[in-house]
């Protein structure tokens, strides 16, 4: 009987020759990873269940990445930070990467993929609702809560429901004003914010395929606002080239067979495809950058692990160089390695973080910062009466920081020339 | 656990995400001191925004003044429900809150699994669209073994569907206190 890629990956994991939807399974947890905002409830809920002499699984499986709420004085988001450490300390965790160290990494779904851990074939849980993101490298990762993740810290196992899975191919080449957040932003339009709850978001294609790594994780990244359990792209000779060279862990690749059985299919015909905006309040608040052109703006927002990768940036620079911005505009790299890449990446000489000081942005540190607003002292936090135009993933109300803000979605291209008008601007105006 | 809640309602829209049900600059609390953790009961839903809080005239908050208890304890949700973030600070917060159960016509899947296994709440499902049948304050009665829910203030009674499998996770408590009982963990 035909399977899904999704389905395959979860009978492996589950040591079950197939699994059908709607069935509800047992796993073997391939990745644990958690941050600094449910990295400490989940271990107390850990040590309390387990007892003082609570063991961790499998140690050299859990990844700990604190990247949330980093750069604030806020005492007790330092705290949990501290908590972190000590666990790691107490605990030996080598996978650990500290605030203030050399081993710093940011934001934890691009920081899995720099260091490794995205595996082929493998399965990945975290305490982030974005985890889905690791689903570009052909593997089933989905994100939990703290009660889970603490059951998994003990026992390596968790239960899951077998998703369906609703496919969308991608067919011909991508133009050069859109980039994938358009082509989410459009399925998330077309399939709404619980379209796709307990499901499978699987993207195929050859307009896929031409796809870098980073920009295969914009996609499945916002496969959570469809609601989606996970988002999952096959890996072909892209992903394991980009795999091999970060890890020696062994990959398995699994293909969805022809005939797998589809909730729905979606076809979309890039040639065709138009720059996009989310407009406030929802992600799949949909419209067209031309429909919603002029919109004045107070700010504009570049990063995040949707939109703060390399491929982001290199978009952004490409509309901003040699010109100012017109309003506040901020530049949030995704990982620290992200962030040096801005001073190795170079446009006629020059390098990013360069064109975009030159173009008055403010660079910030890594971190997840702005995107879910955070402390008071966030850098780029939205305050009371802002319009934001962001390459983020969510514009619910207040989730940058004020409920009395609205936000716009958006990819880097459409963000960048925003930015250089102060209105909403159609990024096919500067190409 | 109670088998019949009796309380007062607080009526929400769809796609009440996590960010509004505890926004995230809250999220710095610890969720095991026991004092410290009211200050989640206090936020609780404070990210909605007023005009939609507490339908259907909107403008009530959920929590008033310095409390970290609400008056009302029952949540009756559109579609979508705890859509969002993974975070477990969500049911959490309505747990503190005094929050015994949410009815709603669907659930984001992060947000049902924790108010399970985290035994914080009964994430019930309606058949059909009560967030404009039911007002904010209205009396409520649920049964939860019958899935019953009735509406003492107007008289009507609704059918919920059956929590299934899950009712006995809340019932023991959280879901390790569930696999202890059913000899899954030591």
């Amino acid at each position: 009987m035909a399977m899904t890629i999704t389905e395959k990956i979860l009978s492996k994991s589950s040591g079950r020759k197939r699994v059908d939807p709607g069935e509800n399974i047992w796993l073997n947890v391939d990745v644990l990873m958690t941050h600094d905002v449910c990295g400490p409830p989940t271990i107390a809920i850990w040590k309390r269940e387990f007892g003082k002499d609570a063991k961790i699984w499998d140690k050299n499986k859990l990844v700990i990445f604190p990247d949330h709420y980093i750069f604030t004085k806020n005492p007790q988001a330092n705290r949990n930070v501290d908590i972190l450490r000590q666990f790691a300390k107490e605990y030996n965790i080598d996978n650990y990467y500290d605030v203030g160290t050399e081993r710093y990494k940011g934001v934890c779904h691009i920081a899995l993929a720099e260091e490794g851990y995205n595996v082929p074939g493998t399965v990945l849980f975290g305490t982030d609702s974005h985890t889905c993101t690791s689903g570009a490298f052909g593997m089933f990762s989905t994100g939990v809560g703290n009660t889970d993740a603490a059951f998994i810290l003990g026992t390596g196992k968790i239960w899951e429901k077998v998703p369906e899975s609703l496919k969308f191919t991608f067919d011909g080449e991508l133009p050069p004003y859109i980039t994938a957040k358009d082509l989410i932003l459009q399925v998330l339009g077309d399939i709404t914010t619980d379209g796709g709850t307990y499901c499978s978001l699987e993207f195929d294609g050859e307009g896929v395929f031409s796809l870098s790594i980073d920009e295969r994780m914009t996609l499945t990244n916002m496969a959570i606002e469809g609601g989606a359990m996970n988002g999952i792209i096959a890996a072909d000779a892209v992903t394991e080239a980009y795999v091999k060279e970060r890890t020696n862990k062994p990959y398995e690749i699994f293909h969805s067979d022809n005939d797998a059985k589809y909730k729905k299919k979606f076809h979309y015909d890039l040639t065709k495809m138009e720059p996009h905006v989310a407009k406030p309040h929802s992600p799949d608040n949909l419209d067209t950058v031309r429909n919603v052109q002029g919109t004045k703006l107070t700010k504009c927002y570049i990063g995040s692990c949707t939109g703060g990768k390399l491929s982001d940036y290199l978009a952004a620079a490409k509309i901003i160089f040699g010109n100012k911005v017109k309003v506040p505009t901020f530049i949030v790299p995704a990982s620290t390695q992200v962030g040096r890449q801005l001073e190795t990446e170079t446009i006629s000489g020059v390098s990013l973080r360069q064109i975009f000081e030159n173009a008055g942005c403010t660079i910030a540190q890594s971190s997840c910062a702005a995107c879910l607003g955070g402390p008071a002292d966030t850098i780029g936090r939205a305050q009371d009466g802002e319009v934001i135009i962001s390459t983020t993933n969510r514009n619910f109300p207040g989730r940058m920081g004020s409920k009395k803000s609205a936000v716009y979605l958006a990819s880097p291209l459409t963000v960048a020339a925003s930015s250089l008008t102060g209105v909403i601007t159609d990024p096919r105006d500067y190409l | 656990m109670e088998k019949v809640i009796l309380g007062k309602a607080y009526v929400l829209g769809n796609n009440i995400d996590t960010d509004q049900i505890i926004p995230a600059e809250h999220l710095v609390y610890s969720l095991s001191d026991p004092e410290e953790s009211k200050k989640y009961g206090h936020f609780a839903l404070t990210g909605v925004p007023l005009p939609q809080a507490g339908l259907p005239e909107g403008g009530k908050p959920f929590i008033s003044g310095e409390n970290y208890l609400s008056e009302y304890n029952i949540i009756i949700g559109g579609s979508n429900f705890g859509c969002g973030s993974s975070r477990e600070h969500a049911p959490f917060a309505l747990q503190v809150a005094g929050v015994k159960a949410v009815i709603a016509e669907s659930y984001a899947r992060i947000f049902y699994r924790n108010c399970v296994d985290g035994g914080f709440l009964l994430p019930f499902e309606s058949p059909i669209v009560l967030n404009n049948q039911i007002k904010t304050g209205d009396e409520l009665e649920l049964d939860v073994n019958a899935d019953i829910l009735k509406n003492i203030t107007t008289g009507k009674t609704y059918n919920l569907r059956s929590l299934g499998d899950i009712l006995p996770i809340i019932e023991a408590g959280d879901i390790f206190k569930y696999a202890r009982q059913s000899g899954m963990i030591a």
